[in-house]
């Protein structure tokens, strides 16, 4: 073992990689933060507010950028290739600097589902398709000329999620409650409209996620229908036309819609996998990154001092996703003392 | 008529666009918790009519605000009252009041008896 401070890369300077970077400086090691985007934040930084508390995404972001602020980042910078060393691991960087260290953590995160992949209902070709994305972004900034002001409001959940033909099988998880957030939220904002939430299952698992559902039927009345939306057209006016199956009945069912929101799903991060191949960490099969155990060990990879936080093996919510990149902390800790 | 050897069926597709949602309306002012049925079926499976019959409240609070009001009336006539899907509903709606209150509704919502 070395006796410098070991250093940690960390791939990602999402939540999970902000979090981590943060503990792993706490516990006295040298995290470095690499991260491909402009800035911090990874897809956080891309919403408005958070479920279960309606919480700013900017109040969280700024706490734990407020705790990476001595920590070395890099910013707008890719990962020209990895290289495994006898006791460590060597990063070449597209901003020329080769960076050496003792552990990789990854953050990598995970990619939203292309929703124009699913032409059938129409993303970027009709003006009133857009996803939970551009909608986060409308509420963040109230420009976007699609939004408008809606009299009729439809979600359809589970695009690119649980869809073999789109190639994820997968449930993205937070979804169901991130679709209802935002009918809630849309609710609130245009109390006349109506709003409709097409859903295959509604998984509501975490805390207050019932609260949620019970709160957007009986106080606000938005209406669900169980069915997967089969296709979307156009009305002369510019409308949507949707067309589903309410399987609750048996009966076909169409309605015409202001503005249709695609729940666009979450999948792996095609770059996570290039880096583990190099790497010789073992990819899972919903590519995602395999866990060495997926009860007891989701956080290490199949090599040892090769450590996974976050999204990169799977959906996860925001809380799930810092527990992970303390507790993947933790992990590398132990890693480095057993080393000692 | 002259027979073509085939007819045509009414569609049974439904438009949200145009359907008349007034008596539900009426109904989940006076029962708000009739909103949260998640159309789990308790209420189907434990109706003492049911078997005979076809009565569902979940297919009845379902029709109304699909504008299946024949369909509806029927279901409701064929109601005991015994109460039975009060104590399964997991929701905790009072179905029985809700059966009473919707009785209670012309098709416009209007309170007529």
């Amino acid at each position: 073992m070395v006796n410098r401070t070991p250093v940690i890369a960390v791939i990602g300077a999402g939540i999970a990689g902000l979090e981590a970077a943060r503990q792993l400086s706490g516990l006295g090691y040298e995290p470095v933060l690499i991260e491909k985007a402009p800035a911090v934040g990874g897809h956080v930084a891309e919403w408005n507010r958070l479920f279960p508390d309606m919480a700013p995404a900017a109040d969280l972001l700024q706490s734990l950028e407020a705790g990476t602020s001595g920590i070395r980042t890099h910013v707008d910078t890719e990962i020209a290739s990895l290289g495994r060393l006898k006791d460590g691991y060597s990063l070449i960087l597209s901003n020329g600097e080769t960076l050496l260290c003792d552990a990789v953590l990854f953050a990598t995160g995970f990619h939203l589902f292309d929703a124009s992949r699913k032409e059938e209902y129409g993303y970027g070709i009709y003006d009133r398709v857009i996803t939970n994305r551009d909608l986060e972004q409308w509420f963040n900034t109230r420009h976007d000329p699609r939004v408008g002001k809606p009299k009729a409001v439809g979600f359809v959940h589970c695009v690119g999620s649980r869809d073999v033909k789109a190639g994820n099988k997968q449930c993205s998880k937070v979804c169901c409650i991130t679709a209802i957030k935002e009918a809630i939220e849309i609710k609130e904002e245009f109390p006349d409209a109506e709003v409709y939430c097409f859903y295959m299952d509604l998984r509501l698992f975490g805390k207050k996620y019932e609260d949620f559902y019970i709160r957007a039927q009986r106080d606000l009345g938005i209406h669900f229908i169980r069915g997967r939306v089969s296709e979307v057209g156009e009305a002369i006016d510019g409308r949507v036309v949707v067309k589903a199956e309410d399987t609750l009945s048996g009966k076909p069912v169409k309605v015409t819609l202001d503005l249709l929101v695609l729940m666009a799903g979450i999948v792996c991060n095609p770059d996570a996998q290039h880096y583990a191949r190099e790497l010789g960490v073992a990819v899972d099969e919903d590519g995602f990154l395999k866990s060495r155990d997926n009860l007891g060990a989701v956080i290490e990879s199949s090599r040892p001092g090769v450590f996974f936080a976050g999204a990169c093996t799977g959906a996860k919510t925001v809380p799930e996703t810092l527990a992970e990149a303390r507790s993947a902390a933790l992990a590398i800790h132990q890693y480095f003392n057993k080393r000692r | 008529m002259m027979d073509f050897g085939f007819k045509l069926s009414p569609s049974s597709a439904v438009n949200l666009d145009t359907v008349d949602r007034a008596r539900y309306d009426r109904l989940v002012q006076l029962v708000p918790d009739a909103r949260t049925c998640i159309d789990c079926g308790s209420c189907s499976a434990t109706c003492t009519a049911a078997p005979w019959s076809g009565m569902s409240v979940r297919k009845v609070l379902l029709g109304l605000q699909r504008g299946r009001d024949d369909e509806v009336d029927a279901m409701l006539s064929k109601c005991m009252l015994c109460g039975k899907c009060t104590m399964v509903c997991p929701r905790g709606i009072n179905t029985r009041q809700l059966i009473l209150t919707l009785c209670r509704l012309d098709r416009k919502g209007e309170v007529v008896r």
